[in-house]
Formats: structure tokens, sequence, C-alpha cells
């Protein structure tokens, strides 16, 4: 039996599924980042990016 | 653990570990299937089939690993009430739910050339989608109440009756007589698998790892960030209000 095509699909899941997550996570937290910017000067100021400004 | 568990401190400290992980994750998996789909010998039962493992293993480990995880959050949720926890599970969840279905997906890939059959009613394969589906069952239910503290209660709760199918995943191939093999690495026992085998999968494992902390860990930032902004909208919104 040809194996190969079993393998590749398996390793383009492999890749496909969590690339999906790991980009959706980046640009998720990248959009709650700007707009945090954008609401809270206090965190624009300390730098959202670190987190600073996320403080509850 | 409590001064972690701060919304600002996990905001600085994971702002540092995510580019690390991430990193670490990138390099690990490149290392890890090149090795496994290239340079790694093929199984002399299975032939090339066996590649499959350097996806599937740690797909199946991060599945139950990641549920661990979810059990955890939610010990710290019902115990110390920690709002921190209840974001991380929520979080959580989904990415377990897709390690979990990889792992499936590519079991189903692998059994096929192997066993001759997509899916089999065998009690490891079983109790994995028991797994999936408490997943999603998770997932659901969080998201199913207006007051959102009582979804997180309610999703705490199931996470740990959920995980009485952790031990039955992981002793399924010992207490049935399963078409799945048995357990190939214990943390007991020298490995029953070739060396040239063992360093790719250790490698992809590692970095899929990695992979899951770093997915989940961002996941997190953004959620509190976004409870962050919930709370300023309507703050502004209440100072707004006449009276």
């Amino acid at each position: 039996m040809e194996l190969w095509p079993y393998i590749a699909a398996s390793y383009a899941l492999g890749i496909l599924i969590p690339g999906v997550f790991a980009v959706s996570a980046f640009v998720r937290v990248g959009a709650a980042r700007r707009r945090l910017a954008a609401i809270d000067p206090r965190a624009n100021r300390s730098g959202a990016r670190s987190g600073r400004g996320g403080s509850q | 653990m409590h001064r972690f568990a701060n919304p600002g401190q996990f905001l600085r400290l994971s702002g540092t570990l995510v580019p690390w992980l991430s990193a670490g994750a990138l390099v690990l998996i490149a290392i890890g299937l090149i090795w496994g789909l290239v340079f790694a010998p093929a199984d002399w039962q299975q032939g090339n089939a066996v590649r499959i493992m350097y996806i599937h293993v740690p797909a199946a480990w991060l599945a139950s690993a990641g549920y661990a995880g979810l059990a955890a959050c939610s010990v710290a949720s019902l115990v110390w009430r920690h709002p921190l926890a209840d974001l991380a599970a929520v979080e959580i969840g989904p990415v377990g739910a897709g390690f979990t279905a990889l792992c499936l997906a590519t079991g189903s890939l692998w059994g096929k050339p192997m066993w001759g059959a997509w899916w089999v009613w065998d009690a490891r394969l079983t109790s994995v989608l028991v797994l999936f589906f408490l997943y999603l069952g998770h997932i659901a239910l969080v998201r199913a109440f207006d007051d959102p503290v009582r979804g997180y209660r309610a999703g705490a709760i199931l996470a740990l009756v959920g995980v009485v199918d952790l031990p039955i995943i992981k002793f399924s191939v010992d207490w049935w007589n399963t078409l799945h093999q048995p357990d190939t690495i214990t943390l007991t026992g020298a490995p029953h698998m070739y060396i040239a085998m063992l360093w790719p999968l250790l490698f992809s494992t590692l970095g899929y790892t990695l992979a899951f902390a770093a997915i989940v860990l961002t996941r997190t930032r953004a959620a509190v960030m976004e409870r962050r902004i919930r709370a300023l909208l309507m703050a502004r919104a209440s100072a707004q209000e006449p009276g």
C-alpha cells in the first residue's frame, strides 16, 4: 500500500492545526493590545506591549 | 504562586516568556519533523507509516497534558476563586480540543494503512474520543451562561469530573486487549524504541509542548486585556450616565 499520502496528510495537519491556533492567538493579542492602548492612555504610556497597562 | 497569578504580573511574565517559547517551539518542531520525515529509519514492520508517530505522539501527549492543565486551573478556580485561572481554563479548552482532534486524525491516518480501518471502537481510541467530547463540553458550558462566573464554575466542575478519563486513556492498553499498541515510552522503564527514532520524537514532543504553552499563554494574555477593555468601557459608560 502506498503510505506517503497518509504521511503527507499527517504532517500537513500537524503544521496546519497548531499554526492556525498560533496565528489566531497572536492576531487576537495584537488587536487587544491596540484597542487597550487606544482607550487607556495609562496602558499606552507604560507600554501595553509588555502588558504593564493590563493589570486589574 | 498567587503573586504570579496577579494579572499584571502575569502579563509581564508571559510577555517575556512567549517569544522564547515560540522561538524554541519553531526550532524544535522543525528539527523533529525534518529528522523524523527524512533521516529517521523506517520501521521493520510498519515501514514509513511509523513517521506519522512524530505528529501523533506529541498530539496525544498534549491532549492529556492539556486536560490535566485544564483540571489544575479548575481546582484553582474552585478553591481560590482566582479569575486568572478561569481565563486560562477557558483558553486551554479550544487548544486542547484542537490537539485531541489532531491526535484522532493522525491516528486514523496511521490506522488505515496498518489496521485496514480508519476507526475501531478500541478502548484507547474510544477513551481519547471521550476526551475530545469533554473538551467540547467544557467549551460549550463555559459560554452557556449569561453570568460568566457561573459558566466558569460549571466548566470547572465538568473538567474535574472528566479527569477520570485520563487514567483510563493511560491504562486502557493494559486493562483491555486493544488493537492500539502498548506504551513504547514509560517513566519507569527503558523505551522500547530504536534510539534513532527516539531522538526526533523527543524533539517534536518538546517542540509541540512549547508551542502549546506559547499559544495558551498568548490567548490568556489576550483574554486578560479584553477583560480590562470591557471594564474600562463599562466604567466610562457608567460615568457618562446622568445622575
